[in-house]
């Protein structure tokens, strides 16, 4: 059987669709394993895994953490709020040192972009990225096109909408990245000031009306709008962003079809997407959250087994 | 050596035939039992048992499918990742009695890891094992079967391959000489 192209997870982009198709696959078994009465498989109990947090998050942390428990790692925590970052150490010297106590895998999740793939050139151990600034977030997009294929099926030729902030967004990136070469079409939506200048060259359409753009989806991805990565204003108001933009139930109510709608998460109520939407049956959010465990499972698996 | 015939598709039958009316001693109607194939080549096996038994008692028999990919304990020390299959046992197995199947019993490291794997699924009242074939000199753990189709006594580098008809050949067993 094939294993993964990649002895790390740093992004989408290194990735073949072999190496998607099978992590998909191997979340499938992994999503029956946490839904059995004894959630827990002993396969990587010889394994210790450092979750390196550089930056703040709650849910991708407590996913992967309950990922590694439920494939018997040993785990260690490091948030760098709490640690020797404060006092001048450097990322290099940080992780070494928690690699001198025999660490076989570090998850990071880093404010800069390209922190991980610079870790993978210095140190050994598998990296996995858990997000790095505004560049990457793999095993979201992974457990996003997971979830996308549970609702529709295979995504060959599906329309897929991201809308949002695609310019500060990981999510965004790595999303455009796995469904293209899933053979999904990908179209994005959001104020011109938030989509960067050159990304159609990745291969995708552009839509700045938000209406029209659902009507063309079978799904829609809304981003979170990230306040705290805009020092300076793209748009007038958040009540302007949600006129223009925000998905709301009046708007899938025009629809002559149903759409299925995914948030990364944590959801601005009433900003990009409102509660009646959030909470309906169009959304899959609690799911994609429920997959994220099974995803990361699957990414944690396979790279552990590369020999 | 070249390949040789073990079961042919005559005797392939007759020992299916054999193995469900040994079950159906034991079983009777198959009243809080289960029959659970081991990925992926059990599977087979006991689809195929399975079929027959519900033939033979005229009523519907509890059926699973189990994989111990995660339960193996040769992850990371084998050269190829294995890929692990579906499980579906969408039944309480506590105090069920559980047939285990699985086509050829050989190091009894699967099984291990298959018992593993089945104790995820509550406490089974107790469970049986049944193998198509027993390669009884290559054993490197105490599992043995209750039920066996085919004893063989072989070497090593004879390797013992089971093929079906719902894999577009004909049901047979044969041994082959593996090249060094």
């Amino acid at each position: 059987m094939s294993q993964l192209s990649t002895k790390h997870l740093i992004g989408i982009k290194d990735l073949t669709k072999q190496d998607i198709e099978l992590v998909l696959n191997t979340a499938a078994t992994f999503k029956e394993v946490i839904n059995r009465p004894i959630k827990k498989v002993p396969t990587l109990r010889d394994i210790t895994i450092a979750n390196l947090f550089f930056e703040n998050s709650t849910r991708t942390r407590i996913s992967f953490e309950l990922a590694q428990k439920r494939l018997s790692a040993d785990v260690v925590n490091f948030s760098s709020s709490s640690s020797s970052v404060k006092k001048g150490e450097t990322l290099l010297d940080t992780v070494n040192n928690i690699l001198a106590m025999k660490v076989d895998m570090v998850v990071m999740r880093h404010p800069s972009p390209g922190a991980p793939w610079f870790l993978a050139k210095h140190i050994n151990a598998n990296i996995l990225n858990a997000g790095d600034g505004t560049h990457e977030h793999p095993t979201q997009a992974l457990l996003d096109a997971y979830s996308m294929q549970e609702r529709i099926g295979s995504l060959e030729g599906r329309n897929i909408l991201i809308v949002g902030d695609i310019m500060h967004s990981r999510v965004a990136l790595s999303n455009i990245f796995c469904l293209k070469k899933l053979g999904a079409n990908v179209k994005l939506c959001g104020p011109p000031t938030l989509i960067p200048k050159y990304i159609t060259e990745l291969g995708v359409e552009l839509e700045f009306n938000i209406d029209k753009a659902l009507a063309w989806c079978d799904v829609a991805n809304v981003l979170r709008i990230q306040l705290e990565r805009q020092n300076t204003r793209f748009f007038p108001s958040l009540r302007e962003y949600a006129l223009y933009y925000g998905v709301n139930k009046k708007r899938l109510d025009r629809l002559d079809k149903q759409i299925t709608v995914m948030h990364p998460g944590p959801i601005n109520r009433g900003v990009e997407l409102s509660s009646d939407v959030a909470d309906s049956e169009h959304a899959i959010i609690l799911e994609q959250v429920e997959n994220g465990v099974a995803v990361r499972m699957a990414a944690m698996y396979l790279l552990a087994g590369r020999d | 050596m070249t390949n040789r015939i073990l079961l042919d598709k005559r005797l392939f039958q007759i020992t299916l035939e054999r193995l469900c009316h040994q079950l159906i001693e034991n079983y009777d109607d198959f009243r809080n039992t289960a029959i659970i194939g081991v990925q992926p080549r059990g599977v087979f096996l006991a689809n195929r048992l399975h079929a027959r038994l519900e033939e033979l008692v005229g009523k519907t028999v509890t059926f699973g499918k189990l994989d111990a990919t995660f339960y193996r304990d040769d992850f990371r020390r084998k050269n190829k990742q294995l890929e692990a299959k579906v499980t579906d046992i969408d039944f309480s197995i506590d105090d069920m009695r559980i047939i285990l199947v699985d086509d050829v019993l050989y190091t009894g490291r699967t099984i291990r890891a298959a018992m593993d794997a089945l104790m995820a699924f509550g406490r089974p009242g107790h469970v049986e094992l049944l193998t198509l074939i027993n390669r009884r000199f290559n054993r490197e753990l105490p599992i043995q079967p209750d039920y066996v189709g085919q004893t063989v006594d072989t070497i090593e580098d004879v390797a013992v391959k089971v093929q079906w008809l719902d894999e577009g050949s004909e049901d047979c067993v044969i041994l082959e000489k593996q090249h060094a």
